[in-house]
């Protein structure tokens, strides 16, 4: 077919009449004109387009196997472990960016060829289907109705309410065996959660150097993170116990300690708090030191280390816990005993 | 004989297909389907990238376990990413490392994953989004609506758990707010948190089981609810706009086979191939830069996925408040926003039950819903995202503080306050702009189109003609409802006997004069206003 013979529907002339006009004003100008006249596309028309069409999908679809084979060309070829400069993203691995991009084109054109398919060589007639009522006749309903009815009476379920009764009490209490073999999901929490690995006369070891801390280690202005000693990353219950163990350690002018037991606690103007946040626990670790201020960096509870550890701003509920400490004989910082209360979030039995 | 040469002349294809009916009948349900009629708008693909990027995330997933290995056995890593060799780390992370670095294309199959992950819940929220705006949830669909959000929640739980999997730093971190969340439930809140740790945090125990959770429990559910969302979505017909020849009781469009297999199944295909071609260009969640989780390290900027941002504002913001009574803490700080958490998601979840107990309407409705013709609905919505979408600030309050250099106070407190008042501004701003739009409508209707075209009239005058709307426009505008509010009845009843009127329905008349009264809507152009605007004297 060529461009000149267009049937006699697709031309402009006839097309005009099958439009409704706004002429149609008697009655209800706002009236439904039904669904609009098929609008021919280029395609429908033309067979050269038709034609171009048919190409650009099988070239997607020929793109598409090639990008497979460069796929497994790519995943033979390339060693796993090259680096490439790719502007303007930077290094990369040359793998990945090789093979997702392939990947990529060989799905996308998949794809863009069904969808242009669809669109451009595919009737685009529009269909009206009818809609049936989701609800039930009232026929099917009352059949219904009656045939429950009778297989109600059948079972005798509500004329036997003993049996009735004792199947619920039966069905009711056959799930409590699932819930009772969830019991060994683990310990009940006792007193865990007020323990730490801290106790009297227990050295305070710097995590950077492993060492136990003396006072000249400390400066005026530096954080330092400390855990007891005795504890090694290689033990089975490190994870959990530096959760609580966690401490952090900074110098302080004693006159600039405004709370009185912190002063008491402290040693030479160090104190050592909690490192676990009282909020939900993650670890403090930004230290502001003009103002003694600790934040953490999780929900940004800021916390006062030259008052106590009291909360000045943020969602933590309470101060951070102090970790009372000395110099011992030999001249290292020791803990004096554990926290005074638990460390980390707060919970029911905190009290 | 003839029997027998008759079937032999069957091509193969049918003679497959006689056989399969023969079993499982599918030549009636290909009656009722094959070429099932689906309308056509943009936005009705929002749903589709949801289900593809699902069964991405399946045949990606499914890939990622075999190479996985949850569990939490300290190992030192000799592997071939130097910067990390001899550190300690879960078996977990190492299995991560090693499907990112050694596993030929497992980065990309891990990115994909995650990736599409994101794309997953944003496209169930956008969907979700279109859904409410259109009024596509009314009955009958209201059913299909709580599917579409219950898969929403668990798809943020299935992320929440997947993305916890390679037990690196910042999961981790986020695993650990999970546990003081938990800690804050009066009463049971360390037994829970006991039993789920299989002890203290972080213990050894939760990536092996949030694996069973992430990879069998959760989407074994999803998978549930999904096939029963689109089973629903072919038996209701899908919701069609109004036009010319859209009505209630029909639906128009274009067929399954082939238009539909081609356009969906393609649409499959584009929405893969751009998730592999982002997985190939962006990386995402670099757990190597990151590094193994240690309870007592973090970094700076920790954020969840985008999807948890909303969960995040709420802690972030929270006014830190604890009540000690008797030797008990009630951590009201932590509680209250998970408590609000599923409050504001459920708000969204019920609104069709609220909506159709307001309207009293029990009808079923097909055609959808302009956003503007149902302002008081959209409006609602609006403040509904507006309260998320400032809590996601509140979520990210770090990163608005670093990047534009504001006071982290002050987005805190902004958070606080814009909770509260920002969905009430919304709700008031966006029914006026809907009033506006519906407005301009009428105009249209009544007056037709600018044309952009100025006359010049004998006396001087210039005029910009308007041309009248097409017929199909004229029904299209004003082919919506425009619902009464509802009246209380009178309190005496017409035989003088006093009626009572519960408290129920008074509230439920207020409502509905809230919904439908005074002030909601623009009265529709009335057929006698357009004949006497066009008949006559012209217009312009």
């Amino acid at each position: 077919m060529s461009s000149q013979d267009i049937p006699e529907e697709t031309l402009p002339s006839k097309q005009g009449d099958a439009h409704q006009g706004v002429a149609a004003t008697s009655g209800d100008p706002f009236a439904d004109p039904g669904i609009p006249p098929h609008e021919p596309r280029i395609q429908d028309i033309d067979e050269r387009a038709a034609k171009r069409s048919e190409r650009v999908v099988a070239f997607l679809f020929m793109l598409s196997m090639l990008a497979t084979v460069g796929f497994i060309a790519a995943y033979v070829t390339l060693p796993v472990d090259k680096s490439i400069y790719v502007f303007p993203i930077g290094h990369i691995s040359a793998l990945n960016f090789s093979l997702g991009l392939t990947l990529g084109v060989a799905l996308f054109c998949i794809g863009a060829g069904a969808v242009h398919w669809a669109r451009t060589l595919m009737s685009d007639v529009e269909h009206a289907d009818d809609r049936h009522p989701i609800e039930a006749e009232p026929e099917v309903k009352a059949k219904v109705m009656a045939d429950f009815k009778q297989g109600a009476e059948e079972s005798t379920f509500g004329r036997r309410k003993l049996l009735r009764n004792t199947m619920f009490g039966a069905l009711a209490l056959v799930p409590l065996s699932g819930v009772v073999l969830l019991r060994d999901l683990g310990p009940l929490p006792g007193t865990k959660l007020r323990k730490t690995a801290w106790s009297e006369g227990k050295m305070l070891i710097n995590q950077n150097t492993m060492q136990p801390l003396r006072p000249e280690d400390i400066a005026v202005g530096s954080l330092t993170f400390a855990m007891p000693e005795g504890m090694k990353e290689e033990d089975h219950d490190f994870q959990q116990e530096i959760a609580k163990a966690a401490l952090m350690i900074v110098r302080l002018q004693p006159e600039n300690i405004k709370d009185k037991r912190e002063l008491d606690w402290s040693a030479d103007g160090i104190v050592a708090f909690s490192k676990i946040c009282t909020h939900v626990g993650c670890p403090i670790s930004l230290y502001e030191q003009q103002t003694h201020h600790v934040l953490c960096p999780c929900h940004q509870s800021t916390f006062d280390l030259s008052d106590g550890g009291r909360v000045i701003f943020g969602p933590a509920g309470h101060a951070l816990p102090q970790l009372r400490i000395k110099v011992n004989d030999k001249g290292y910082l020791e803990a004096m005993g554990d926290f005074a209360e638990p460390v980390g979030p707060a919970f029911w039995e905190r009290g | 004989m003839s029997t027998t040469d008759n079937r032999r002349k069957a091509p193969a294809g049918e003679r497959v297909a006689d056989w399969a009916d023969g079993r499982l009948g599918i030549y009636s349900l290909a009656k009722a389907n094959m070429r099932k009629i689906f309308p056509d708008h943009w936005s009705f693909m929002l749903g589709e990238i949801c289900l593809y990027s699902f069964v991405i995330i399946i045949l990606t997933g499914v890939y990622l376990t075999l190479f996985f290995h949850p569990s939490m056995n300290e190992v030192v890593y000799h592997g071939s990413y130097v910067p990390m060799q001899g550190m300690h780390m879960s078996e977990a992370f190492k299995s991560t490392l090693d499907i990112s670095f050694d596993v030929r294309g497992g980065l990309l199959i891990r990115q994909i994953h995650h990736w599409a992950a994101l794309i997953f819940l944003a496209g169930m929220f956008v969907h979700m989004m279109r859904v409410f705006f259109t009024g596509a949830f009314r009955k009958p669909r209201e059913i299909n609506w709580l599917f579409g959000f219950l898969l929403f929640v668990l798809g943020m739980f299935t992320g929440f758990t997947g993305y916890s999997l390679p037990d690196d730093l910042l999961s981790g971190t986020g695993v650990r707010f999970m546990e003081g969340a938990i800690l804050s439930f009066p009463i049971v809140g360390t037994y829970i948190s006991m039993f789920l740790f299989g002890g203290e945090f972080p213990g050894s125990d939760f990536v092996p089981r949030f694996f069973s959770i992430h990879v069998l429990l959760l989407p074994g559910i999803m998978l549930g609810l999904l096939v029963a969302h689109l089973i629903l979505v072919f038996y209701h017909k899908h919701t069609q706009f109004p036009g010319p020849g859209r009505t209630n009781k029909n639906v128009v469009g274009m067929p399954l086979l082939p238009v539909y297999m081609a356009k969906a199944g393609g649409f499959f295909f584009l929405v893969f191939g751009v998730i592999a071609a982002i997985a190939a260009i962006a990386t995402i969640n670099p757990i190597w830069a990151i590094g193994p989780y240690r309870p007592d390290q973090v970094s700076t900027g920790a954020q969840p996925d985008w999807y948890m941002g909303f969960a995040e504002g709420l802690i972030r913001v929270m006014p830190g408040w604890e009540i000690n009574v008797a030797g008990h803490t009630f951590v009201l700080g932590v509680f209250i926003p998970m408590m609000i958490f599923p409050l504001v998601l459920a708000a969204i979840a019920v609104y069709p039950f609220i909506e159709s107990w307001v309207t009293g309407d029990k009808r079923e409705h097909h055609l959808l819903d302009r956003p503007r013709n149902a302002p008081t609905r959209t409006a609602f919505g609006v403040a509904w995202l507006t309260a998320y979408m400032v809590m996601m600030v509140g979520g990210g309050n770090d990163l608005w503080a670093t990047h534009f250099h504001l006071s982290i106070n002050a987005i805190t407190w902004f958070v606080r306050i814009g909770f509260f008042v920002g969905p009430v501004l919304a709700f008031i701003a966006t029914r006026r702009i809907c009033l506006g739009l519906q407005r301009r409508d009428k105009d249209k209707v009544l007056h037709g189109r600018e044309s952009g075209i100025i006359k010049r009239l004998p006396h001087g005058e210039f005029v910009e003609v308007h041309e009248p709307l097409s017929q199909d426009q004229l029904h299209t505008l004003t082919a919506h409802e425009q619902p009464k509010p509802l009246e209380l009845e009178p309190e005496v009843d017409e035989n003088g006997v006093a009626r009572k009127v519960g408290a129920g329905q008074k509230l439920r008349v207020k409502l509905s004069k809230g919904f439908y009264g005074e002030g909601t809507h623009i009265p529709k152009a009335t057929a006698e206003e357009y004949h006497e605007i066009t008949s006559g004297h012209g217009h312009h």
